[in-house]
């Protein structure tokens, strides 16, 4: 056979932009892995906690005696017997240096600051029995009065969540252009403006609702101590852990095996996880805790929650002017890993991509007697985005504009990339006239407009809205000089290495902790490309401290970008430490080699090659090696990114209100996104898919409820309404490409943008439906009650009544929410 | 989420349930698809110390005609109800209503007397049942009775059944061709409980309105009939401007409850809307 030139010269399909179906999902779909809860170990204990039914007492009372006596009863442990050992659970995220962190106990010890706070455990020989022995301690409080609302929180002599801080305010964080240099005087941009708009809008709390229920097992061996929790991040957790515990980093490991979601909800050092460690060490035998639902709706931490006063300053051109941002957001009873983070990193993005002269931030963080707020897919970004898409908006009726022209006239025009934000960042790339015009055809935008119009002549009882939402948003965390700037705790690398087996399969080991993001697929894909081995022969290994010794795990859109990018330079590296070993098996010189399709071969000289995967096994053998190198082509690389990825897109939602009864449905929905290089397109749109159904759910459907007494009334999810596929609408979806300036893969993060613009375009298409009946705003969710209430009765919408709905017996009850007052939903409004 | 333990018993025949029922002491609760009584043992809402399922009783299960009257087994599912032939034929209210239950999972274990016998307000088939003036057939140690709708539904998830008695039958009129009928349910998510539904089933004789029938899910602690509403129909015309006069009445009388999903004033106005729209359907305006 004859190989001709022509041949060998043909470049062979490219892995990276195929719709490979991912590799993990068999398992993941069928169940047929081993998850956290799964496992067993020989003379595994079960942990049970019982948790506070009040929202803010005083622990009077704790007698755990018959519990003790209770069969298969192990042991039972309360704050009094682990305070010395529990620490605090850490806060990573001191966002000024006066920040006030009143320390998180895993355990109460005296005192409770939420409903389902952990005032007790019990360890047992089987998970019923621990359960059982719940019911048996004897516990009484003495209750303190319930902070719940922000807004009467930072009043003066308002009541204290902390009754040893002087207020209930934890920190003020700042950020004004002016004084940074990336803008001028906001004061003065307002004092000249023609037009100042100013709404007050609010960022329900949400629950992350992760599919799988949080789980962790401890298993101690000798002075070491193996650690398996459903986490997304198994490196910061091991670390944070042996700085609560004491227990010596080297002699101890985390491990996270396939976790079932996350959604920034498994982005946590949580309290069981300090104490289900602290129960193994304590009692010697590998311990087990795995949250019941009820569980983990009220006691895993929450998300969004802030209420924001947004200014809006424009000349009668529709330029605008200035932005002005003030945010109370609620922090919860305690801080828990980057709660106070979470509105830091959304100070970044209120300017959206408009090119606001002047802005300034403030924002202060505030403790309730609610359970702690933390990430949340987007954290910070999509309450940001929010702000701002609603109220330019806002802006666009005041001047009589189309909100389109008003958002074109001053959004960054595509030739002027990079640009400089008046908050500071350097955006990219990105071409927003482009996205936005093919997603008004996706959505077939006109004929929906007139539809809309023919509506509106005729009375119509449904009407018909259209909405808005241009966007980028910053993600890839991160670059870590920028986190220091932030005064965060780590820094926000990533690593990978790649081992070449004898075989000339491939080892992938990265520090990234996938939770459903399809890892394996899309870095097989990737190294298939760099090394030129087929997809089938890469394997990729995380999420285990003892495989992959050093990661930042995955959060913040930020594995593809970052540690994307360090498994491409990883493939390089071991590229060129196999072009040494080649050159010398070939007699030539490393110059004259060609690496393609993985196979290096001599220019010039037909025939004269070798593949990697060959190099590889002789690199095994090491028989015969160039002079002065290792005998190895396995590499390692770590990638720090210089700057953010911003993934922009225009998003358009069509909604029909009826008027009659409130009920919204979206007509249609189109979303064009940006995100760089694709690496597979079957992947980034599942994301996008995702992120749409959990941003519509936000405007639409999702929000925990505290009633008078500080009980989570949304403690089911009959109540806590997370919605289904038969809920949503077809996605129209498209994308513009615009290479990302900042890696090699040119990629953009994809993870969190759907849910970061579509929640704004939802409200404003529901808006759009019913302004000319004299509807402004309308609170979030978009309740059928709050939408009619709106139309027919002015206002917002209002509160919604507190109590649970009365399905099957009332899904929320004393031992799921807490206990029944006169002022409770239990006793009051039901 | 972990149930307290209990004893557990499956018999086979009506009289075996009885008996175990009989003996089984205070605590006793019956299993029929388990739809509400699992979820609420898990929460430790209930922990009966006896749960006796009636899941393996043949007799308990399916559609049977008994002269003007269909007769459906307690233990019928809601899947049974959407395929079964008669239903189709004579009980389109029933079959709309059950295809708006929860989702196929749930309708593939939940059956028609277990709803009923939850008497949960929330609950789509109670107010059908009700509409229809359904008859229950309740059978006891001393034997079976029969108690009109009417009487079933006492109070919030309280029934007519005594202690020891099993809803063994439940008996609907057959709605003929001169019926029309709508199930109008109105709730946020697919799977999600009614906030407010309307049950409606109208007979037409020439342009008239002969008789109507319209029940009210999760307007009150049971389910209630809008009798304001069908007294106004009687003998009225068929028109959108009748139906939507008699509509207006639908709330008269109720005090429904207060809930994150909806406020009293505006569950009475849903229940206008819906009963509006169930009866313009029903007699195909």
């Amino acid at each position: 056979m004859t190989v001709t030139e022509d041949a060998a010269t043909v470049a062979p399909a490219k892995e990276v932009g195929q719709a490979r179906r991912r590799k993990e999902d068999a398992r993941l779909i069928t169940g047929r892995t081993t998850w956290t809860d799964n496992m067993v170990l020989p003379g595994m204990l079960h942990m049970s906690v019982l948790r506070s039914p009040v929202a803010h007492a005083r622990i009077t009372h704790l007698d755990v005696g018959a519990a003790q006596e209770r069969p298969n009863v192990v042991a039972v442990l309360t704050g009094r017997d682990l305070a010395e050992e529990q620490g605090s659970i850490p806060c990573a995220w001191p966002v000024t240096p006066d920040m006030v962190n009143p320390g998180h106990p895993s355990v109460a010890v005296d005192q409770v600051n939420h409903v389902g706070e952990a005032v007790a455990l019990v360890i047992a020989r089987s998970r019923t029995a621990a359960a059982d022995a719940l019911e048996a301690i004897d516990i009484d409080y003495e209750s303190l009065p319930v902070v719940l609302d922000m807004e009467e929180a930072v009043t003066g002599g308002a009541d204290l969540v902390h009754g040893h801080t002087e207020s209930n305010t934890s920190f003020h964080w700042v950020f004004d252009a002016g004084e940074a240099g990336t803008g001028a005087d906001t004061e003065q941009a307002f004092a000249e403006a023609d037009v100042v708009v100013s709404r007050r809008f609010v960022q329900q709390r949400l629950i992350p609702a992760f599919m799988e229920p949080r789980s962790v097992v401890v298993q101690p061996s000798g002075d070491n101590f193996t650690l398996w929790s459903s986490t997304q991040i198994p490196h910061i957790l091991r670390v944070m852990l042996a700085m609560v515990t004491g227990i010596p980093e080297h002699k101890l490991r985390v491990i996270a095996p396939d976790v079932g979601g996350g959604f920034g909800g498994k982005l946590q050092v949580n309290p069981e996880e300090v104490l289900c460690l602290l129960a193994a060490r304590r009692l010697g035998k590998p311990v087990k805790w795995t949250e019941t639902r009820s569980e983990s709706l009220m006691s895993a931490h929450h998300g969004r929650d802030q209420i924001q006063y947004i200014d809006i300053a424009a000349d009668r051109e529709g330029n605008v002017k200035g932005l002005r941002c003030r945010i109370l957001a609620d922090m919860g009873a305690y801080l828990r890993l980057v709660t106070p983070g979470v509105p830091v990193l959304g100070a970044f993005m209120f300017v959206g991509i408009y090119k606001f002269p002047a802005y300034r931030f403030e924002c202060d963080g505030v403790f309730t007697n609610k359970v702690p707020t933390d990430a949340y897919r987007g954290a910070g970004r999509p309450e940001a985005t929010f702000a701002i898409e609603r109220i330019m908006d806002e802006l666009a009726v005041e001047l009589g504009m189309d909100p389109l022209e008003l958002r074109r006239k001053n959004w960054i025009d595509a030739a002027e990339f990079p640009f400089t934000t008046a908050a500071g960042l350097e955006y990219d790339s990105g071409d927003y006239e482009a996205a936005t015009q093919q997603a008004l055809q996706l959505l077939g935008y006109d004929e929906l407009r007139a539809e809309q119009q023919r509506r509106r002549e005729s009375g119509d009882p449904v009407q018909l809205g259209i909405g808005f939402s241009t966007f980028t948003e910053m993600c890839g965390l991160a670059p870590s000089r920028v986190l220091g700037s932030l005064s965060y705790g780590a820094g926000g690398w990533e690593s990978a290495s790649i081992r070449m087996l004898p075989t000339g399969k491939v080892e992938v080991v990265a520090g990234t902790t996938p939770h459903g993001q399809g890892h394996e697929t899309a870095w097989s894909q990737i190294v298939a490309d760099q090394l030129g081995v087929p997809f089938e022969d890469v394997e990729v290994l995380h999420g285990d401290t003892a495989v992959s010794s050093r990661g930042m795990d995955t959060y913040g859109s930020r594995s593809l970008v970052v540690g994307g990018t360090a498994v491409v330079k990883a493939a390089e590296k071991v590229v060129a430490k196999a072009r040494t070993i080649a050159a010398h098996m070939l007699e030539a010189s490393e110059d004259d080699l060609e690496f393609t399709g993985g196979k290096f071969s001599v220019r010039g000289t037909p025939g004269a090659s070798v593949g990697i995967q060959e190099v590889a096994l002789a690199v095994f053998a090491s028989h015969d090696y160039p002079e002065g190198i290792e005998p190895t082509i396995d590499a390692e690389a770590t990638f720090d990114p210089e700057n953010f990825s911003f993934p922009p897109g225009t998003h358009i939602c069509a909604m029909e209100v009826d008027t009659e009864t409130g009920f919204v449905k979206i007509r249609k929905y189109a979303s064009v996104d940006d995100v760089g290089t694709i690496v597979n397109p079957l992947i980034v749109e599942g994301q996008v898919h995702g992120g749409l159904a959990q941003g519509i759910a936000q405007a639409l459907y999702e929000e925990a409820i505290y009633d008078a007494d500080g009980n989570l009334t949304t403690g089911t999810f009959v109540d806590y309404l997370v919605p289904s596929a038969a809920d949503l609408p077809h996605f129209d979806t498209g994308n513009t490409v615009h290479a990302a300036p900042g890696n090699p893969l040119g990629a953009k993060g994809v993870g969190e943008a759907g849910c970061i613009a579509s929640t704004p375009a939802v409200v404003n298409a529901a808006l759009d439906a019913v302004r000319h009946l004299g509807v402004t705003d309308i609170r979030m969710p978009l309740t059928p009650e709050r939408v009619w209430r709106a139309i027919h009765q002015g206002g917002d919408g209002g509160d919604r009544a507190t109590a649970g709905s009365n399905a099957y017996g009332g899904a929320q009850t004393e031992t799921t929410a807490g206990v029944s007052t006169p002022a409770s939903a239990l006793g009051g409004d039901k | 989420m972990i149930p307290a333990a209990f004893d557990y018993a499956r018999p086979s025949t009506v009289e075996e349930a009885l008996q175990v029922i009989a003996e089984g002491g205070d605590d006793v609760k019956v299993l029929a698809g388990g739809q509400s009584l699992i979820p609420v043992m898990r929460l430790r809402l209930a922990a009966p110390e006896l749960v006796v399922d009636l899941t393996r009783i043949p007799e308990l299960r399916g559609v049977r005609e008994d002269g003007d009257a269909l007769v459906v087994g307690a233990m019928t599912t809601h899947s049974d109800v959407l395929t079964d032939p008669l239903l189709a034929r004579y009980g389109q209210l029933l079959v709309q209503a059950t295809e708006t239950v929860a989702d196929r999972q749930v309708r593939h274990r939940g059956t028609f007397g277990g709803a009923l016998a939850h008497a949960d307000p929330a609950g789509d088939l109670p107010a059908v049942a009700l509409a229809l003036d359904a008859e229950f057939v309740l059978a006891g140690p001393s034997g079976r009775r029969t108690v009109p709708a009417t009487e079933f539904f006492v109070d919030y998830l309280t029934t007519a059944l005594e202690e020891g008695e099993l809803l063994v039958e439940i008996r609907l009129p057959k709605l003929g061709e001169d019926w029309g009928v709508r199930y109008e349910k109105f709730n946020r998510v697919a799977q999600a409980w009614s906030i407010v539904a309307v049950a409606a089933a109208v007979r037409r004789e020439g342009g008239r309105i002969a008789e109507a029938r319209i029940g009210l899910t999760n307007m009150g602690s049971t389910p209630l009939r809008a009798t304001a509403t069908e007294q106004a129909l009687l003998g009225a015309d068929v028109s959108l401007e009748a139906v939507t006069a008699a509509a207006a009445l639908a709330a008269d009388g109720t005090s429904p409850s207060s809930d994150l999903n909806a406020q009293a004033d505006y569950r009475q106005h849903l229940a206008r809307v819906l009963t509006r729209r169930a009866l313009a359907a029903a007699t195909g305006l």
